[in-house]
């Protein structure tokens, strides 16, 4: 009973971006970016893995429902059908890859969880496309 | 730590024996993957790549240039191919463990060569049940 469980909870959401690095104008963001530089829009799909011990009165690692509504609040409420670039605060200077997406994500749920409990995402862009970023406890 | 990974699939032909083994002992062993005369997989490869998000661009390496990487080093030899013809095989069982192996050893050196990044893993999927990984785990 000794080694640490990993519960992944996933959501989706979609959101519309165009790749824009505030260090191109915009001829340069086209030759950089091709046709990620016009808007675009995608279909995210975020895994969020927390891993611990089951607390041995609940059996859980954290409870699905708390880590639901916090990802209601903290991730959907955020980015869901809404435009990376204009209607968040985070891609004003970085373009919203993945990789900066995930980063992004990452950031706002090291926050947001228990700061023992180790952390890790995986977000897929589409079928063909996933980042993951693992980290450990804050 | 950031990893993406981008997915691929080809269609190849193979057929699981060994040359230092006699008909009965291949037949013992590998089952009906031993029929002479072949059979075939759309494999699936998720190839993971690790570095450093260089800040304009946001991403660890475009994906475009393992595209072309993939088509070239992948695509080219073993799509619509008969895996134990190919030289990369030559003296290999085209086991998933061994597919794998080997897409390492040619995808490595050319990311290495032609990206910032470098190759974390290669993850094989023969069929919906089987799948074979090599590389970084964490």
């Amino acid at each position: 009973m000794d080694s640490p469980v990993r519960i992944t909870r996933a959501i989706e959401f979609s959101s519309s971006l165009r790749y824009a690095s505030a260090d191109l104008d915009e001829a340069g963001n086209r030759e950089r970016f091709g046709a990620a530089a016009f808007r675009h829009g995608h279909n995210y799909r975020l895994e969020v893995t927390l891993s611990g011990h089951p607390d041995p009165v609940t059996g859980m690692v954290v409870n699905l429902a708390d880590l639901k509504l916090l990802l209601e609040r903290e991730i959907m409420e955020r980015f869901d059908h809404r435009d990376l670039n204009d209607d968040t605060p985070y891609f004003e200077k970085r373009p919203p890859t993945p990789e900066n997406v995930a980063t992004v994500i990452f950031e706002i749920l090291r926050e947001a969880v228990p700061a023992q409990t180790p952390l890790s995402i995986r977000l897929h862009q589409d079928a063909d496309l996933f980042v993951d970023i693992r980290g450990s406890s804050r | 730590m950031i990893e993406l990974t981008r997915r691929y699939a080809f269609p190849a032909a193979h057929v699981l024996r060994s040359e230092s083994l006699d008909e009965r002992e291949n037949e013992r062993i590998f089952g009906k993957c031993a029929n002479a005369n072949g059979h075939g997989h759309n494999y699936g490869v998720e190839v993971t790549v690790s570095g450093r998000v260089e800040p304009v661009s946001g991403q660890i390496l475009p994906p475009s240039e393992l595209d072309r990487i993939f088509e070239q080093v992948v695509m080219e030899p073993f799509s619509h191919r008969m895996l134990n013809e190919a030289s990369a095989f030559n003296g290999i069982v085209p086991t998933a463990e061994n597919i794998a192996l080997v897409l390492q050893e040619l995808l490595a050196p050319e990311i290495e060569r032609r990206t910032n990044a470098e190759l974390s893993r290669v993850r094989v999927i023969e069929t919906s049940r089987n799948s074979c990984e090599v590389g970084e785990f964490r």
